[in-house]
């Protein structure tokens, strides 16, 4: 049930597949995870990528930041349009991977319904969502999984009054080949992920919490120790679901061995997101947490 | 030469997508297209087409399979009528800026709301600023042979093709036609190959952002912007007409059909009152000029516009040169000007010194009966009247078969 | 094949450094790394390599002696954030144009 795979950072390959001097943010999360994770995949496979920060930061014409080749598409159809490169790979007998990769919007907004289809219909891609909780590339406005009380560009004063997504539950209620939870603070557990899910036929979901400098108001720097804290804290779990089968995995797993985890408000007031964020709000989204971890470790200790 | 069967409108496209052997189909159903997927599933399913089925959620997704698909090299197909095409409009601007040769049946019907699924015009109508090619079948056996050809057109000019033919008056029909034999499809349309194909050997980002203007590459050659990109597709979908010509000339002599692939004028030699006609309607017509000419002493003609966009405007302004009056009737319009057809027409002749004058009919929207006593009788009045008594161009559209 | 009579343009990108120019004029501060406490450099060992597998932007070198490419660095101060032993401290480029020790 765990990550088989075991890559360190003395073993993980020095060939690199994304070209620097690339339009990303500095200390943007995306660009650790697309880098390492690039690496898990190998050059034998096609990205297909909707409107998100990775079709800015993967080149504009005639110039490609990205070493592989990429497909880019429309916003609602990533998983279709991935589809349809695959039914293309089996028609030319090949078993080049096909890679969707997209945004929190991209997936559960405008792309779901591809998506669920996809998934329905047990398509063989791998399908990354790297979750930066707002529209970024647009500029910071809410999307289904920004979460209550974050402050975007359209939710100005009070921040985001409602809960939002739990994304990886909805893919998991189609009976994915493989899902999993990673975090861009964690690209050798993303890097392993991806490893596996390989080795895997059917369709593989990886949901990856992605920190944004500019998006959640942090300091550039403070990206690895944002998405830690994420963990640390217990707001998100590193897990993954096989054959419908949950399990903690990586430094999530290993938070179960500790009688209390890392304040949330350790991570809240890391951000200016969540400025407008009330006690009762942060005393409420901690008695979440720790309702959460009860039930972990019952289920798993 | 193969024996002519008698089969639906809907069973001669699925047997035109098998026979040009396509790769990827892309299925979702709606009236009055669904038999076309349903036929090529069958035809998967009994192993008499080798090919990928995916039932999709979305017209949009059907479009997006079959970019995924055309993207990686491999040919691609899908069907849709009325607001399926309107949900993938987004896609099928997209298929045509990526120059994919994508072929698709449009099985006309008309737009909701109100729901009707009974056929007009205005689904291709409504979709021809999209870069696609547009053909309109009026018979049974140009559905099957005008989709075999737009498989040839759309790899040759790489620019996607939409065959259009009208929803029950084609689709659910039955009539004869002669399906072309296998072995002569194959020499006429060779496997398909693209120099862009999505492959890990060649790697390409393709479709990226793309300046407003001229950029270095990584070669320092400079490549044209967004604009020049668009410029080249128009460019391109004109020179198009000219390669559908070539096309049909090698399916003649290949198939002993064709010779009209553009405009297909009935009676029109010495007319002095030309009709224009999109789809089954100019077929019908043929009735009503032959009645025309012979009860009444009229010298009318149809002329059947076989393909829409590229709008061929030098062909059809010379068709029409000698015409003293072109009667446009069509099954869609564009709302709160005119009909759609007409308005090309008239800027088609506006650079003629010996202009016809121009009428312009809306019949069949919704399904709306066009019986062709009446197109007789239109007709018949509109060359009495105006023969006589030229009156100033009317730009505003006869609305035939109102029941208010 | 197309035919040759038909250019198709479109927009295909190939794969290169520097889409986005020097990023490395983004920067306002440059991480500047001391081999004395780096973990490999001074072990002569290869270790840690936290800086390398963080950096978001492919600019520090797996080395025992871990170098920046500061064509491409946008100083954003992961890696000197990140560092186990704080051996990278991030310093303002300013202090690196030339002259800046007469002025």
């Amino acid at each position: 049930m765990k990550t088989t795979a075991r890559t360190t950072v003395l073993n993980l390959t020095e060939e690199e597949f994304i070209h620097p001097g690339n339009r990303a943010c500095s200390g943007c999360g995306l660009s650790i995870l697309y880098r390492v994770g690039v690496k898990a995949l190998g050059r034998d496979c096609i990205f297909v990528v909707p409107p998100s920060c990775l079709t800015v930061m993967q080149g504009l014409y005639p110039i490609a930041a990205t070493q592989m080749p990429v497909l880019n598409g429309t916003f609602a159809s990533t998983a279709a349009i991935a589809t349809g490169v695959k039914a293309a790979m089996r028609r030319l007998g090949r078993e080049t991977q096909v890679v969707a990769w997209a945004g929190d919007g991209g997936t559960s907004d405008i792309g779901i319904q591809a998506l669920s289809g996809a998934l329905e219909r047990g398509e063989d891609i791998i399908y990354i969502c790297y979750d930066n909780e707002a529209y970024m590339n647009t500029g910071v406005q809410r999307s289904g999984t920004t979460p209550q009380g974050s402050l975007t560009t359209t939710t100005p004063f009070s921040g985001k009054s409602e809960v939002g997504k739990d994304l990886p539950a909805i893919i998991a209620a189609h009976n994915p080949a493989y899902l999993a939870t990673c975090s861009a603070s964690y690209p050798l557990d993303f890097h392993d992920k991806l490893l596996k899910a390989k080795q895997i036929k059917g369709l593989k979901y990886l949901h990856v919490q992605t920190p944004c400098p500019p998006g959640w108001g942090i300091e550039e720097h403070m990206t690895v120790a944002l998405g830690r804290a994420a963990v640390e804290t217990g707001l998100f779990d590193l897990y993954e679901i096989e054959n419908g089968r949950m399990q903690l995995t990586g430094p999530s797993q290993q938070l179960l061995a500790k009688p209390t985890l890392r304040p949330v408000r350790e991570y809240l007031e890391l951000q200016t997101r969540f400025k407008a964020l009330g006690d009762a709000q942060a005393d409420a989204l901690q008695a979440q947490v720790d309702r959460r971890w009860a039930g972990y470790r019952d289920r798993f200790r | 030469m193969s024996n002519p069967i008698i089969e639906s409108g809907n069973v001669a496209a699925a047997m035109a997508v098998q026979l040009a052997r396509a790769e990827v189909i892309a299925a979702y159903p709606i009236t009055p297209q669904t038999p076309v997927t349903e036929k090529l599933s069958e035809l998967i399913a009994a192993g008499k087409m080798d090919a990928e089925y995916v039932a999709v959620e979305s017209e949009h997704s059907a479009m997006a399979v079959c970019i995924g698909a055309a993207s990686a090299g491999v040919r691609a197909f899908t069907a849709t009528s009325s607001n399926g095409l309107l949900y993938m409009s987004e896609q099928l601007h997209w298929a045509a800026g990526a120059r994919l040769p994508i072929v698709m049946c449009v099985v006309n019907r008309a737009i909701g709301a109100p729901w009707s699924v009974w056929n007009d015009h205005q689904d291709a109508i409504s979709q021809r600023d999209t870069g696609w090619i547009q053909i309109f079948a009026k018979d049974h056996q140009e559905i099957v042979d005008m989709t075999l050809k737009a498989f040839r057109l759309a790899e040759l000019v790489h620019i996607p093709v939409m065959v259009n033919y009208d929803g029950y008056y084609l689709s659910h029909t039955y009539m004869p036609f002669e399906p072309p034999d296998a072995e002569h499809v194959d020499a006429f349309l060779p496997a398909y190959t693209y120099k862009h194909a999505l492959t890990p050997e060649r790697p390409e980002s393709l479709n990226t952002v793309t300046l407003p203007d001229a950029r270095l590459d990584v070669d320092g050659i400079k490549r044209g912007g967004y604009m020049d990109i668009r410029h080249n597709l128009h460019e391109e979908m004109g020179k198009s007409i000219e390669v559908w010509e070539e096309i049909d000339q090698e399916f003649q002599a290949l198939f002993g059909r064709g010779g009209h692939p553009v405009i297909d004028p009935y009676r029109c030699d010495d007319a002095d009152v030309v009709i224009v006609a999109m789809g089954s309607m100019a077929n019908q017509f043929r009735v009503v000029v032959d009645r025309l000419r012979q009860n009444d002493g009229l010298k009318v003609g149809i002329l059947a516009l076989q393909m829409y966009r590229p709008f061929p405007s030098a062909i059809i302004a010379e068709a029409l040169q000698s015409a003293r009056h072109v009667m446009v009737y069509e099954k869609g319009l564009s709302y709160g000007n005119q009909g759609a057809l007409y308005g090309d027409i008239k800027s088609a002749l506006y650079p003629y010194p010996a202009r016809p004058r121009l009428h312009n009919f809306i019949a069949g929207l919704g399904g709306r009966a066009i019986p062709t006593e009446s197109l007789y009788q239109t007709m018949k009045t509109a060359c009495e009247q105006d023969l006589q008594t030229p009156s100033a161009q009317a730009d505003a559209p006869q609305w035939i078969g109102l029941q208010l | 094949m197309p035919d040759p009579r038909f250019k198709v343009l479109t927009s295909a990108s190939t794969s290169g450094p520097g889409d986005a120019g020097r990023t490395g004029s983004w920067r306002v501060e440059r991480p500047v790394i001391d081999m004395s406490s780096c973990i490999p450099a001074k072990t002569g060992k290869h270790a840690c390599h936290l800086c390398w597998l963080l950096c978001p932007d492919n600019v520090v070198s797996k080395e025992i002696e871990p170098a920046i490419d500061l064509e491409y660095c946008k100083g954003c101060g992961i890696c000197a954030q990140e560092c186990p032993v704080q051996a990278i401290s991030m310093v303002p480029d300013a202090d690196f144009l030339e002259g800046a020790d007469s002025e």
